[in-house]
């Protein structure tokens, strides 16, 4: 199983990891498009918490037994073969119920569309663009056999 | 090579299918048959309020592809009512005298609506109630003939309705007994400021109040008399006062019921190899520490799936269910965890944060620096961590202040609580 994971003692805040995130969810992929000229600007999918020195990015962490996917109501949020845990937007309501269960708090809110959004790990993509896009190597991918 | 165990699930909702992914993360090749009496496969029984007013259609409505169970191997029977259980031979009957054998049955037949005796109501077309995807198509079918509409219950079920309804045009009143809508799940405050959104939306809100007559003209409703003695006009009727658990074909086999079916730390009931789980069961709750009927999704998903992997072999206790609902009415987002209302003197201590005008408010309630319940209100973001610690029971003592605040995160936490609440479990 794969996962994002954040040393916090070397992340400093600079949240470039969410605007990689912005810009390879966006329709352009490319970052001044992605945050001045399309419809809408995605949001980040991870995000990172900050108070004084302590800074870190928190994002899904593709549990084993996702407590959102137990708790999402219409089937939207999905575990996949691959380990992934993806929410479905066609089927998801903006209910919250999955805001509610996750205990990492990794599920994002699009308030504007009410559908929920959260870490897909980038698709076919090899390496994350959080993980890419940091600069400080504070995030890492972690590599779990399943059980 | 061993014989195959043949699983039998009875109920196709979210416990059912919970157990069907239970069982296959542990026994890949056992034969699974799912019956159920509605006629569709699994679907988002709260998507049926979606569904009326067209965010969900009948392609987004399944909670899971056709291929789903082809790819799993699960025989499903739909419009099929399973009348008996012979606990001795290790066979249920079906309505059509079918005998169905089983090694390990998981009974998950969720709740009926309970229906409040209303003078006058029986044996009308446009009396409804708000449980099944049928019951959401039998009002979609009519709503050319619906222009005002009465929902008897202030409760989730009830305002889910009321909120569809006002969606696609009709002029609803609701109508709650107690003072307050939402009085199971929520507080008075979340109750209230939840009550206010749907009044601003147009929907009509009566406490303290009930149906009593239905006053009807050649099968044709009028109007709606109250206990009070006033009346609604109006030209359809939803009953929607709760769901009461399904006990009644485990109770005719011998199974242990109380209000709902019984069922030991491992979901078994009193007779071995037959399990059950959801809305149906009666099963341990976390914060009252005992066993209790807790009719939400996430607990009957979550006790349907650990009833599969006991069924196929696991031997593992449930962890335990949690109340939490999340509800969002006219983009008022408002979650409930736990315990919310506290008894007065069982040493709880209530902290909160109202802000009216931006219909803002959190509350928390904790008792010996340990959180038992929480009510968000407008700021939810991240509620799921306030779920954690209940569960987890760890202190949260120091930390009650950023809770209150909308910016509360791992980030608040000193740094041991933090690593340790961030590891993957
Ligand atoms: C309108 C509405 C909105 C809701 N919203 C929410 C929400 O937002 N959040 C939340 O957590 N919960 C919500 N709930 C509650 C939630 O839907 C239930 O907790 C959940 O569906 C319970 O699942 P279950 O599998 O235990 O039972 P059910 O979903 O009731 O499924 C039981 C199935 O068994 C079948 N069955 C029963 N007896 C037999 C028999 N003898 N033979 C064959 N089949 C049988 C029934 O027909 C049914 O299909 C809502 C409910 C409703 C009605
Ligand atoms: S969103 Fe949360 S609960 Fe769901 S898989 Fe990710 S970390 Fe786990
Ligand atoms: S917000 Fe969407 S994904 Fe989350 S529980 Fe509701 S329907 Fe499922």
């Amino acid at each position: 199983m794969r996962y994002v994971v954040a040393n916090e003692d070397v992340c400093i805040g600079c949240r470039l990891c969410e605007i990689a995130c912005v810009v390879e969810h966006s329709k352009t992929k490319d970052i001044v498009k992605a945050y001045k000229f399309e419809e809408k600007r995605e949001l980040p999918r991870s995000h990172v918490e900050e108070v004084g020195p302590v800074s870190l990015s928190i994002t899904c962490r593709h549990c084993d037994d996702p407590r959102c996917v137990a708790a999402c109501i219409t089937g939207a949020m999905r575990k996949g073969e691959d380990g992934r845990v993806t929410v479905d937007i066609e089927k998801c309501v903006g209910c919250w119920s999955c805001v509610m269960a996750c205990p990492y708090g990794s599920v994002g809110m699009d308030k504007e569309d009410r559908k929920s959004v959260k870490c897909d790990l980038c698709g076919d993509r090899e390496i994350p663009a959080c993980v890419e896009a940091c600069p400080n190597r504070a995030l890492i991918v972690v590599e779990e056999e399943v059980g | 090579m061993s014989k195959e165990t043949k699983y039998v699930i009875i109920g196709g909702g979210v416990a059912g299918l919970g157990a069907i992914e239970g069982i296959r993360e542990v026994d890949k090749e056992g034969e699974i048959t799912l019956v159920t009496m509605e006629a569709y496969p699994p679907y988002s029984r709260p998507g049926i309020s979606y569904w009326l007013y067209g965010k969900l259609d009948d392609t987004t409505m399944p909670l899971r592809d056709d291929s789903f169970y082809s790819n799993l191997g699960v025989t499903l029977m739909t419009d099929c009512e399973a009348t008996s259980i012979d606990t001795k031979a290790g066979t249920i009957k079906t309505k059509g005298g079918k005998d169905i054998p089983f090694d390990r049955l998981l009974i998950a037949t969720g709740g009926s609506p309970i229906l409040p005796p209303i003078d006058g109501a029986e044996g009308l077309d446009m009396v409804f109630s708000f449980t099944t995807y049928k019951d959401a198509r039998e009002i979609g079918k009519k709503r050319d003939k619906i222009k005002r509409a009465v929902v008897v219950g202030g409760g989730l079920i009830g305002l889910k309705a009321a909120e569809a309804l006002n969606n696609i045009g009709v002029k609803v009143t609701v109508l709650e007994l107690m003072d307050r809508i939402l009085s199971l799940a929520f507080d008075k405050t979340a109750g209230d400021l939840v009550a206010k959104g749907l009044v601003e939306a147009g929907i009509e809100i009566i406490t303290e109040d009930t149906a009593q007559k239905v006053v009807s003209d050649g099968g044709k409703i009028m109007e709606i008399v109250l206990r009070s003695g006033k009346s609604v006009e109006a030209d359809a009727l939803i009953l929607a006062i709760g769901v009461r658990p399904r006990v009644e074909l485990a109770g005719g086999a011998g199974i242990d019921v109380g209000r709902g079916i019984l069922v030991d730390e491992r979901l078994m009931t009193n007779i071995k190899d037959i399990y059950a789980a959801g809305d149906a069961s009666e099963a341990y709750d976390i914060i009252y520490r005992e066993r209790r009927v807790t009719p939400i999704l996430p607990n009957a998903y979550g006790q349907g799936k650990q009833a599969g992997r006991n069924m196929a072999g696991t031997d593992e206790p449930y962890e335990g269910g949690l109340s939490m609902n999340a509800i969002g009415f006219y983009g008022l987002d408002t979650i409930s965890i736990g315990l919310v209302d506290p008894p007065e003197n069982g040493g709880y201590d209530v902290l909160v944060r109202l802000d009216k005008e931006n219909n803002i408010y959190r509350k928390l309630v904790t008792k010996e620096g340990r959180l038992f319940g929480a009510v968000l209100v407008g700021e939810v973001e991240r509620a799921g961590i306030f779920a954690s610690l209940i569960r987890d029971g760890v202190s949260i003592a120091g930390l009650e202040e950023t809770m209150l605040s909308g910016e509360f995160g791992h980030v608040h936490m000193d740094r041991d609580l933090r690593v340790k609440r961030l590891e993957r479990r």
